[in-house]
C-alpha cells in the first residue's frame, strides 16, 4: 500500500500546489479538447443532438473508477485513505436540482466556466463573476444553509459500502451499461440531428 | 501533427483576411480515458479527487478580506476559505489556475481561442451574458447546498460510487431537462 500518495508522505505546501496546478492543467486541457469551452457544445446534451458531455462524463467516471479498483486489488492504493464527500440526500438533492437550473440558465458548470474564460468566452467570464456572486451570497445572505446540511448528513455512503457488493462488479456493471448507453446516444443524436445549428 | 503545418502553410496567405479555422474537438470517449486518468492520478496522489466551486470561495474570502478583514474571519461560511490568512494558497485554485493554463494551450493548439460569446441565434449578446451570470449566481448556490459541482461531485464522487454524489449527478440532469425546453431560445 502506498497508494495514496498523501497517506505515506508528507507534501510540503510548495508541493503539494504545484501538483494542483500540474494536475489542474491535465483537467482544463481535456476539457477544452472535448469542446466544453463551450457553451453551446454543452448545453447539446440537453437537446439530445450532441451527447458529449454524457459521453464524456461516463467514460472518465468509469476510468477512474475501473483504474481505483484496479489499484486497490492488487493491493497498491488503499480505498479507505481516499476522502469521501459526507452524503446528505435532501441537500444533494436539492442542490442538484438548483444546479442544474444554473446549468441549463447559465451554459456552463464552475469548472467548464474557466475554460470557457481561457479561451475568450465572455460569456464564460460573466458566469464565473455570477459564481463569485453566488457563493458570496450564500455565505452572506444564507449562513444557516450550512447548519441544515450538517444536521441531515448521513456520513460516508458508498455503493460498495451500502449494498455490500464489492467494488469490481460495479465496474462490470458500469463498462456493460457505457456500451449500452454509447450505443442507445448514437440513435438518439441522430433522432435530434434537425437541432444541431448550421455551421 | 504533420498536417497540421501543411495546413497553415496553405493558408497562410488567407490568415490576415479570414480567421482561422478551428480544428474538430477530439472524440468523447477518448477524452472521457484521458479526464478519468487525470481524475485517478489525481485521487492517486493527493487521496482527494477534483473540484472547482472552492476555487471561487477562495477568490472571493480573499476580495472579501482586501475590503473587511474581520468580517471574513466573522463569518463561517468564508472562514473556512480564509485558510488562515492566505486564502490565494488554496489547493483547488491552483487546481483551477491550472485548468485555465491548460484549457488555454488545448485552445491554442486547436486553433478556438475566440474573443467571442456562444449563444443560439435568437438571443442578443446583452442579453445571453446576463443570463450567463445569472445561471453563475445560480449554480454557485447549488453547488453549495450540494458540497460540490460536477467536478467535485460528480466526477470525483461518482468515481468511488458516492451515494450523495450520484444522487446530486441525477438531480442535476433531472433539473436541467425539465427546464431545458423554456430556455431553448437561449440555445436552438
Amino acid at each position: 500500500m502506498t497508494l495514496p500518495l498523501s497517506s505515506t508522505m508528507e507534501f510540503t505546501i510548495a508541493v503539494d500546489l504545484g501538483l494542483a496546478f500540474v494536475l489542474g492543467t491535465g483537467f482544463g486541457f481535456c476539457l477544452e479538447r472535448a469542446g466544453f469551452g463551450s457553451a453551446r457544445k454543452l448545453t447539446a446534451v440537453f437537446y439530445l443532438y450532441d451527447m458529449a458531455v454524457v459521453k464524456v462524463m461516463f467514460t472518465a467516471i468509469v476510468t477512474a473508477m475501473a483504474g481505483l479498483a484496479a489499484l486497490s486489488g492488487v493491493g497498491v492504493l488503499d480505498l479507505r485513505e481516499l476522502y469521501v464527500e459526507p452524503t446528505s440526500l435532501a441537500a444533494q438533492a436539492l442542490g442538484g436540482l438548483i444546479f442544474g437550473g444554473g446549468f441549463i440558465l447559465g451554459g456552463y458548470c464552475p469548472g467548464t466556466s474557466i475554460a470557457a474564460v481561457a479561451t475568450g468566452r465572455k460569456d464564460g467570464i460573466a458566469f464565473a463573476l455570477g459564481m463569485l456572486t453566488g457563493v458570496l451570497a450564500y455565505a452572506e445572505l444564507t449562513p444557516g444553509i450550512d447548519a441544515w446540511i450538517k444536521a441531515g448528513a448521513q456520513g460516508e455512503m458508498t455503493l460498495p459500502s451500502v449494498t455490500g457488493v464489492a467494488m469490481g462488479w460495479f465496474v462490470v456493471g458500469f463498462v456493460a451499461f457505457l456500451l449500452f448507453a454509447a450505443w442507445g446516444m448514437k440513435r438518439l443524436e441522430r433522432s435530434f440531428a434537425h437541432l444541431r445549428p448550421k455551421p | 501533427m504533420a498536417h497540421t503545418l501543411t495546413d497553415g502553410g496553405l493558408r497562410a496567405d488567407r490568415a490576415a483576411s479570414a480567421p482561422t479555422v478551428p480544428q474538430p474537438y477530439w472524440n468523447p470517449y477518448l477524452v472521457g480515458v484521458l479526464l478519468g486518468l487525470v481524475l485517478l492520478a489525481t485521487y492517486a496522489v493527493t487521496g482527494r479527487g477534483l473540484g472547482a466551486t472552492a476555487a471561487f470561495g477562495a477568490v472571493d474570502a480573499w476580495l472579501a478580506s482586501l475590503v473587511a478583514p474581520a468580517h471574513v474571519s466573522a463569518s463561517a461560511a468564508l472562514a473556512k476559505y480564509f485558510n488562515d490568512g492566505s486564502p490565494l494558497m488554496s489547493w483547488t485554485l491552483f487546481l483551477v489556475a491550472g485548468a485555465f493554463v491548460g484549457a488555454l494551450i488545448s485552445g491554442v493548439l486547436g486553433r478556438r481561442v475566440r474573443w467571442t460569446v456562444e449563444r443560439g441565434p435568437q438571443v442578443s449578446d446583452n442579453r445571453r451574458l446576463a443570463l450567463a451570470f445569472a445561471g453563475g449566481c445560480v449554480a454557485a448556490y447549488g453547488a453549495k447546498i450540494a458540497k460540490g459541482c460536477t467536478s467535485g461531485q460528480a466526477l470525483t464522487g461518482g468515481a468511488i460510487l458516492n451515494v450523495g454524489s450520484l444522487v446530486f449527478m441525477l438531480a442535476v440532469f433531472a433539473s436541467a431537462y425539465a427546464l431545458a425546453w423554456f430556455v431553448r431560445k437561449e440555445w436552438l
